[in-house]
């Protein structure tokens, strides 16, 4: 029995041991990141963000419909329900046919289902012509995750005033939202950092021209500076080329603020007895502020920057729905939440709201990520 | 006649504030012989700290010289030399910091921490600076196996012992040890004391041993010199002074410090008031508004550095 009992003792030591021991070797990106799994909320929000960013990816594949495609006789469909059941007998997933109906009074169109017709739902099929699509740019394919069999339709999120399939139009739109403002979060970055540690190791008068340079940008109104910026894209421009356009003049506005961030981390960085060590081992400018300097504060500059992604999403969903940024036939959530400025779409259309609640979890999830982010960043938590 | 490594010559530095200026250190003068320790010793404030990073150049010094004497070049001023001079200089004169905490970069493994200086300073291929690194880190008294660690696996004894590894790397003729031991314990402090004495005997080490730890200093130091205000005050040998001190401020200074035998009866000299702004330093002696002996002219005149029977002292009243 006392054997058993410093027997399983023993192996509590070795285990609290070898626990010690991978802490002892834990860089402090190790530690942030021990700390970053604690925080449930953030973790999940992380996973969501993972799973819209992979949706994003591979997006042309998931989506049934491309930008381009549209269906006519399918105007302002409401969502089509999924079934499983037909007349009591399980027949995996499967839609009804559709059929047009109009109201006597009113003579609105209507679409319902038909309640003979079963259309199951195909997997990796071949889409409709026009649904093609280039693996990545570069493969061309027309393989698509689902589709309804032959006479059936299938719009998840219903459609537009054209036909075109919303469930669709939002996962391409997410291609453009989601990543205008990592890549201008990009963008941001190396102009923050390069402006700010300039001011910052420099000080003197190079970090003054810098600080009322910055003060001049940031006098700007935020958005009527987009506006005025965007309305200068022309018309006929490709999306691809708005979209870097796009990037660059949120970067533009976004700069000032992280160049702030990083002076001031450098500045108070620079008076560490570590530097100075550093200094004296004969470390040359260029290995002080990039071995020493930048990694010192780089998680609080990547918590900022985390938080800073709402703000693009934001502000991409704004332009375009103002009608500056993209334009249909190209998508964003913005251009999708654009055509529903009309009041009979939250009266008798609201699924194209949908969108919004896209927009409305990523900012959440981002925020939620830069918390938890931050507080791990935190060395006195 | 003494062979001299380090000349110190009227070295300055003024903080230049909007409308004021720190003087924090005001025309130290020193000579450092090879192989000697030099105890610097003063209240907070009065710019040990500042004389340290001057000499080594983790400040920039507003004024005067720092005369290394090279075999090579002959005397360099070390706070002129620019360039491959300073590169081939600089790893001469290294520095312990106070605060082993804060001088060690958090987020650098002990390895990379130790041979960093030898990346900018030598040639080495890798298999060198390892064997460099094993061979200091023995030396110091750390485990090799904790070579991969993250300082913040370590105590704050043993991360005294990587900085002194760092800055013993180089093999460096002058080391700055700022409050080196301050920041710990008594036993570990004598720990790293004697650690301290046998690299000095072994590399032929000098040191200039920045402290307001008075037993220690003793302990340590060849000579020793106070400093008031960014003024050097008494210099001497360290037995003479701690037996015989001239200056005023030294008697009250080495008074304070305890005695293990409590039948000594010790005449402890309370300095009145506090140490003066040095953004606006008293005229005069700079010591006099504390002083006991103050006359009319240590209000008015500074008195200068005098040498009496090979101890050097600044008052008008010796």
């Amino acid at each position: 029995m006392s054997e058993e009992v410093k027997k399983s003792s023993k192996t509590a030591a070795h285990s609290d041991e070898k626990k010690s021991e991978k802490y002892y070797y834990a860089s402090q990106w190790a530690l942030m990141g021990r700390k970053f799994r604690r925080h449930k909320l953030a973790m999940g929000s992380t996973f969501v963000l993972l799973i819209f960013y992979l949706t994003a990816i591979f997006g042309n594949f998931i989506a049934p419909q491309g930008t381009e495609q549209y269906d006519g006789k399918f105007v302002n469909c409401a969502p089509t329900p999924v079934h499983y059941f037909h007349e009591g007998k399980f027949v995996g997933p499967f839609v009804y046919a559709m059929k047009t109906e109009r109201d006597p009074v009113t003579f609105m169109a209507h679409h319902v289902e038909d309640k003979e017709k079963v259309c199951r739902i195909k997997f990796f099929t071949e889409g409709d012509p026009g649904g093609e699509y280039k693996w990545f740019g570069l493969f061309p394919s027309n393989i698509h995750l689902f589709e309804a069999e032959e006479g059936g339709k299938i719009f998840l999120f219903g459609t537009d005033n054209m036909g075109r399939d919303l469930f669709s139009r939002v996962i391409l739109g997410a291609q453009i939202s989601l990543f205008i403002p990592v890549v201008g979060m990009l963008l941001t970055l190396v102009l923050g950092l390069f402006i700010g540690s300039l001011a910052g190791y420099f000080g003197g008068w190079v970090d003054t021209v810098i600080q009322r340079a910055i003060e001049v940008v940031r006098s700007f109104p935020q958005v009527p500076l987009w506006m005025a910026l965007s309305a200068a894209i022309p018309k006929t421009m490709k999306p691809a080329q708005v979209f870097m356009l796009m990037t660059i003049i949120l970067s533009l506005v976004s700069w000032p603020g992280l160049a702030r961030v990083v002076r001031s981390k450098f500045i108070s960085v620079k008076k560490e007895d570590f530097i100075m060590a550093a200094r004296i081992s004969g470390a040359p400018a260029s290995k002080l502020i990039t071995r020493h300097m930048i990694p010192s504060f780089l998680s609080y500059i990547i918590v900022d920057m985390t938080m800073s992604i709402p703000s693009l999403i934001i502000g991409e969903t704004t332009l375009s729905f103002l009608g500056l940024g993209l334009r249909s036939p190209a998508t964003s959530w913005g251009v999708l939440l654009q055509e529903t400025n009309k009041l009979e779409t939250i009266m008798f259309y609201n699924w194209k709201l949908i969108p919004m609640i896209f927009v409305f979890l990523s900012v959440l999830a981002f925020n939620f990520t830069g918390d938890g982010l931050r507080d791990a960043a935190d060395p006195y938590k | 006649m003494d062979d001299v490594l380090l000349e110190i010559r009227n070295l300055s530095k003024v903080y230049e504030g909007k409308d004021v200026h720190v003087k924090a250190l005001s025309d130290v003068s020193l000579t450092v012989n090879r192989g000697e320790t030099i105890g610097i010793v003063g209240e907070s404030g009065c710019g040990k700290t500042t004389l340290g990073r001057c000499v080594v150049r983790g400040i920039e010094a507003t004024g005067g010289e720092v005369l290394f004497h090279t075999e090579e070049d002959g005397i360099v001023d070390f706070l002129k030399i620019k360039g491959a001079q300073l590169k081939k200089y600089r790893k001469d004169i290294q520095m312990i910091f106070q605060d082993p905490y804060t001088s060690l970069d958090p987020r650098m493994t002990v390895f990379d921490i130790i041979s960093e200086p030898l990346r900018y300073n030598t040639n080495f291929s890798n298999r060198e600076i390892e064997q460099a690194v094993d061979k200091i880190v023995e030396q110091v008294g750390l485990n090799k196996a904790f070579l991969r660690r993250y300082p913040h696996a370590f105590s704050g004894g043993q991360r005294q012992r990587i900085g002194i590894a760092r800055s013993l790397i180089l093999q460096p003729k002058l080391i700055v040890c700022d409050e080196a031991v301050s920041a710990l314990d008594v036993s570990i402090q004598a720990q790293i004391i004697n650690l301290l004495e046998d690299l000095q005997r072994e590399y032929n080490l000098t040191y200039l041993f920045i402290s307001h730890a008075l037993s220690v200093v003793r302990h340590i130091s060849d000579r020793v010199m106070v400093m008031y205000l960014g003024r050097m005050v008494e210099f001497g040998k360290t037995d003479d002074l701690f037996k015989q001190p001239l200056h005023p401020y030294t008697k009250a200074l080495l008074s304070a410090v305890p005695q293990p035998d409590p039948d000594i009866a010790i005449d402890r000299i309370i300095l009145e008031g506090e140490v003066p702004n040095p953004a606006n330093p008293p005229s005069g002696c700079h010591f006099h508004p504390r002083c006991i002996y103050a006359s009319d002219r240590c209000r008015r005149e500074i008195p200068p550095l005098e040498n009496k029977d090979g101890r050097l002292i600044a008052c008008w009243n010796v």
